[in-house]
């Protein structure tokens, strides 16, 4: 009797629970449209920065929405990165490693897509901005992990190859809400320059590998 | 041995960078530019003014007509003249409007100084902010205006857009980051949020000016790759009272120097 009553509590605890939770979630949603309809009150397109960056695709909506402390459910982690996975484009000649010279000054340049910027002009990847690379380096951040040694770790192979394309394709495709920008599918980089990356990081002559 | 000791010289080099430039800020925070501006603010303050030829010395940044001291440290907040929640900023803007007879488009035309132009909006906020020096931040969200502001302010934090997909949370979400050799605070931590919040406005020795908070965040979205941020729109207002807010009970301490 006692453990019924319990669960029965228990229950009702647990509905009112669910039911907080659908109410708070519909709360964030209006407030995140609101949000944005204040963001496009106070943004004005400069340069090459138009109104449309504010537009958010599936990717950006849902990770604005899991943040902090509220985890994205795995289901729709799964989900997602199988969407974007669908976005990768591979060359067209299977060929994953290019020169790993111009790799590294793609990883040292941050120029690029700002309002400030010459709108067409080459792109950076910036990839010391947020990654260790190579010992030459002092400094570079630390919210991505460090990437020295990734080709002796893990091998130089075509798998791996491309596998790391991939990667700096699209991250969002391997770790759903990463805060990786997806260089390729964005149009950030082009496939050559990220083909640049993946022989720094791949490439045994590379000093990602010395 | 040799090389064990150079791989432990190696390892430290990033912190010791980061400590080589605090004895630096330390070294100029006795003769900090910013008291240029901050003169030249307190001059501005009390001088006629505008069409109306009007000082600024009835403007009520919140704690009476008039009072200076403090002020910032509970801005942004709700003005009932005005139905809306202003920033330092934009409350300088109503009050050149109201009491010198500026347009709205005067009042805000030259937002931030640049090479070879000085703007009274930078020194005005130098020396109201420099007014608060020592004291806690404390900003209310008591009206439902200022609680909107600052949820909207937090859902703008975590929005993420523009061809790389940032948000202010990508850099500013997490402890202990760095990006290059700069460490980046956890703004939605309060020892960070105090810590950086009330560090701004600051001199910003590689480009020789007085920065604003208004700046900062306009600043921030041109890294982000967003539009171009409007001086005291809705949403910068709102960012900054989210940012405020989480930074109460911290001290204030600016204008600062930074590199």
């Amino acid at each position: 009797m006692m453990k019924k009553t319990t669960a029965a509590v228990l229950g009702i605890a647990g509905l009112v629970a669910i039911g907080c939770a659908s109410m708070a979630h519909q709360d964030e949603e209006a407030l995140a449209a609101k949000a944005l309809e204040l963001m496009k009150a106070s943004f004005t397109e400069q340069g090459q920065a138009k109104l449309d960056r504010l537009n958010q695709d599936e990717v950006q909506k849902v990770c604005s929405e899991y943040n902090g402390d509220r985890k994205i459910p795995k289901d729709v982690a799964e989900r997602l990165e199988k969407a974007q996975l669908e976005t990768i484009k591979y060359p067209a000649d299977g060929k994953y490693l290019g020169d790993w010279k111009a790799g590294e000054r793609i990883a040292q340049s941050g120029v690029g897509m700002q309002f400030t910027d010459t709108a067409g002009a080459a792109t950076g990847g910036n990839c010391y901005a947020c990654h260790e690379l190579t010992k030459q380096e002092l400094a570079f951040g630390t919210i991505g992990p460090s990437l020295y040694n990734f080709g002796k770790i893990r091998g130089n192979t075509p798998e791996m190859q491309k596998y790391a394309f991939g990667k700096v394709y699209n991250s969002e495709a391997y770790s759903a809400c990463s805060n990786m920008p997806r260089f390729g599918h964005k149009g950030i980089l082009s496939e050559q320059q990220i083909k640049d990356v993946v022989a720094l990081l791949m490439d045994p002559s590379s000093p990602v590998n010395k | 041995m040799v090389l064990a000791t150079s791989a432990v010289a190696f390892a430290q080099q990033p912190s010791s960078a980061v400590q080589e430039i605090e004895k630096y800020r330390a070294a100029l925070g006795d003769g900090n530019p910013a008291e240029l501006w901050e003169a030249r603010g307190e001059a501005l303050w009390k001088e006629a003014r505008g069409p109306k030829k009007a000082s600024l010395e009835k403007c009520d940044l919140g704690l009476g007509p008039g009072v200076v001291k403090g002020a910032y440290t509970q801005l942004p907040k709700y003005f009932k003249d005005t139905d809306k929640v202003e920033d330092l900023e934009s409350r300088l803007v109503s009050c050149m409007v109201a009491l010198q007879g500026f347009t709205p488009e005067q009042a805000k035309k030259d937002p931030f100084g640049g090479p070879g132009k000085k703007v009274p909006m930078d020194a005005l906020v130098a020396w109201i902010t420099s007014e608060s020096r020592g004291l806690k931040m404390n900003v209310q969200t008591t009206h439902p205006k200022e609680v909107e502001a600052y949820e909207l302010g937090r859902k703008m934090f975590f929005f993420r857009g523009g061809p790389h997909d940032f948000a202010c949370a990508t850099c500013h979400g997490a402890d202990n980051q760095r990006i290059r050799l700069q460490d980046l605070p956890n703004l939605t931590k309060i020892a960070d949020a105090q810590k950086a919040y009330t560090a701004w406005p600051a001199y910003r020795v590689s480009q020789g000016e007085v920065r604003s908070f208004q700046w900062r965040l306009y600043d921030c979205f041109r890294q982000q790759r967003f539009p171009e941020l409007q001086f005291i729109s809705p949403a910068s207002i709102a960012l900054t009272m989210y940012l405020a807010k989480n930074s109460n009970g911290g001290t204030f301490n600016a204008p600062s120097i930074k590199r």
